[in-house]
């Protein structure tokens, strides 16, 4: 029988299947962080057990790592203990970790992909949601609580419930002004931020296809806004591309057999979903949030929404709600919305290319006097790549404070957050309440969108500059 | 963990639907290293203001909840992140059962971990609850996990599903990581015939 790419993930990994148990699942790669892993550790610990294959495993630091100059000693005491408890336990318990200081640290999703760990035809988990921005891969890449991080450094397995194959097709041309972000945006305002629950999604489509991996990875990285604990989409010579050369990537007659394995992974033609979805490239607009889930979204120009004309009376109630915290009135759009801070960065979008693209609208420019603007790579290679590129300079003389990779504004738990009532562009992937910062209120665009922000000091359609 | 028992009790109705992690339990409160203290950090930023006092009309905050184990909640509860901070301190305040009409995946994985029972409920009896609670503070449900129903406030037995595995933890208080270590021999020949393509120390 023909087969999805997600059914052949699953079935190749099925180390077990017993009456009356979930199946059990081998992992092939698990990503640790210093948030989701210490009482996983402490667990281990109780129960008098190793982690099982410290080789499958790599942790790095980026949630409460300060972003400031990394020679100082950290300020805030818990998070500096967090940090030492991170590098502590990995020592401990063997596994590699590239932490504070390392030439190598970065957010979890930006470093797996860099580093050539996160390959086609794997299963990859790490205690955080956005671990299926590995997806892009063509891998099966899931986030984990704190209990399942434990069983898979125990076990190096993972007990599954097989999930509902969705097929995402984007078929047509982005136009300009236009991103991957976009993409994403408008699939989780189709469908909202429970539409593809108990899913795993497979993008597919000519405009999948033109994407590059960085563009792939912030597609694949929203998945779980949409619901679905997991996205991907089938590998390709773009994915063969960015992974030859890199440090981790199979070489040799290792690489050719490694291609050859790549290529069954695709969908079989004649393969069937459960559920099913399009969108139209060719009329997709720049995209942001207006409101305090992620499914709250809008093209850039479009009225929002005016909670008057909603019949479902909860649904009227969460959009009111949503509008009151974010103190913007229902049927007028956020074009020229004033905007007191914007990040640039996050799993989402602080590749190289996020930065560059960024950049390209800057330069020769200056941001708004009035506003704080924040640029953050992904991670310490991101940031060498960026210094090669002399995109600190250009950033810097913008008028950007230009920061040290980590998580920052993107979850604001490293002292890097917005003040009460303050308005952001941001270029991450959550818009909760108080999720960059008490009070704080988030509008998710792409980095097009937040630098043109930037430079005007208001909620911009870049194709207006 | 403790087996989980039938227990009978008040709802908190909280009518808000995609209720997320970052409501449950705000990041700023993730740097925490231990599992405990979490209970006074749960729906902080809608419970506590700027100088930390209790909102008197949040309803975490009125004496209605004393005791309560149940939290009736609006749609998607718990989407978001993969913290289990969340149960951590759904659980810790006294919660041992959350119901709404859908839950989001990690969350529910989470939850069962914890002895917090997630029970899903079609829309009329989600919306016959609220009205319920809403006259009637007192109102109260039963809860029975081995005959997998809720007993409304009005006699109504209505059944919910959960998957067999997690009842049989959640009913002898037992966990997951018990059960996996003895699929030992299963795992080592899955490792045998599988080499791995990564080698992280490398
Ligand atoms: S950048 Fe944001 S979403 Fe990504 S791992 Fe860090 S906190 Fe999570």
């Amino acid at each position: 029988m023909p087969q999805t790419i997600i059914e052949k993930l699953w079935n190749s990994h099925l180390v077990e299947e017993q009456a009356g148990a979930p199946a059990l699942l081998y992992i092939d790669l698990h990503l640790v962080h210093e948030v989701t892993s210490p009482q996983a550790f402490q667990g281990l610990r109780e129960r008098g057990l190793k982690v099982r294959r410290p080789d499958l495993t790599i942790a790095t630091a980026d949630h409460s790592i300060p972003t400031t100059d990394r020679s100082l000693p950290i300020v805030d005491q818990i998070a500096a203990k967090q940090l030492a408890q991170l590098e502590a336990n990995c020592a401990e318990f063997g596994i590699r970790c590239l932490g504070v200081h390392s030439d190598r640290q970065g957010v979890v999703h930006v470093i797996g992909p860099e580093l050539g760990l996160t390959q086609p035809g794997m299963t990859v988990v790490c205690g955080d949601s956005h671990t299926a921005t590995h997806g892009a891969f063509g891998a099966l890449a899931f986030g984990i609580g704190t209990s399942e991080v434990e069983n898979v450094l125990a076990s190096q397995c993972l007990l599954q419930r097989k999930s509902k194959t969705f097929e995402v097709k984007v078929e047509g041309t982005l136009g300009r002004g236009v991103t991957a972000k976009d993409i994403i945006l408008a699939l989780i305002a189709k469908i909202g931020v429970g539409g593809g629950t108990g899913c795993v999604f497979e993008f597919t489509g000519n405009a999948i296809r033109a994407l590059s991996m960085e563009q792939r990875m912030t597609v694949c990285n929203m998945s779980i806004e949409g619901g679905a604990r997991a996205g991907l989409i089938a590998p390709d010579e773009t994915t063969f591309e960015y992974l030859a050369g890199r440090p981790h990537a199979p070489k040799g007659a290792k690489w050719d057999a490694a291609i050859e394995r790549w290529k069954r992974l695709p969908t079989d033609a004649g393969a069937v979903y459960d559920r099913e979805v399009s969108i139209d490239a060719d009329t997709l607009e720049p995209m942001i949030t207006y409101g305090t889930n992620p499914g709250m979204g809008v093209a850039i120009n479009a009225p929002l929404p005016d909670p008057a004309s909603v019949a479902d009376p909860m649904e009227r109630d969460s959009i009111e709600k949503a509008l009151a915290y974010m103190g913007l009135e229902g049927g007028k759009p956020l074009v020229g919305h004033p905007v007191d801070v914007v990040f640039i960065g996050s799993c989402t979008n602080s590749r190289i290319s996020d930065l560059r693209a960024a950049a390209a609208v800057l330069i020769g420019r200056k941001v708004n006097p009035k506003l704080r603007v924040l640029v953050v790579p992904g991670s310490q290679e991101v940031k060498r790549q960026a210094i090669a590129e002399g995109l600190p300079e250009l950033f810097r003389a913008a008028g950007c404070e230009w920061r040290e990779p980590g998580c920052s504004m993107c979850i604001a738990m490293n002292g890097d957050q917005l003040a009460p009532g303050e308005y952001c562009v941001s270029t991450s992937n959550r818009n909760f309440e108080g999720r960059q910062g008490k009070g704080g209120r988030t509008f998710l665009a792409s980095p097009l969108t937040a630098a043109a922000s930037a430079i005007t000091g208001v909620v911009t359609d870049v194709r207006t500059l | 963990m403790k087996p989980f028992t039938n227990f009978r009790s008040r709802l908190v109705p909280l009518a808000i639907n995609n209720i997320d992690t970052d409501q449950i339990i705000p990041a700023r409160f993730l740097k925490t290293t231990s599992k405990e203290g979490l209970d006074r950090q749960l729906f902080c930023d809608w419970r506590y203001d700027a100088q930390g006092n209790a909102k008197p009309d949040f309803i975490l905050n009125q004496s209605r909840v004393a005791g309560a184990q149940v939290l009736l909640a609006g749609d998607n509860f718990g989407c978001g992140s993969s913290r289990e901070h969340a149960p951590w301190a759904l659980t810790q305040f006294g919660f041992r059962a959350i119901v709404s009409t859908s839950f989001a995946d990690i969350f529910t994985g989470n939850a069962l971990k914890n002895s917090l029972l997630p029970i899903r409920v079609p829309i009329d009896v989600h919306a016959e609850l609220f009205a319920a609670v809403a006259p009637d503070p007192d109102a109260t449900i039963a809860v029975d996990l081995a005959a997998q129903t809720l007993t409304t406030p009005a006699g109504r037995v209505v059944p919910f599903s959960i998957d067999a595995f997690s009842k049989r933890c959640l009913l002898e208080g037992v966990d997951e990581l018990g059960y996996i270590l003895k699929q030992e021999g299963a795992i080592g020949a899955y490792e045998a015939s599988h080499p791995s393509p990564i080698n992280t120390a490398a």
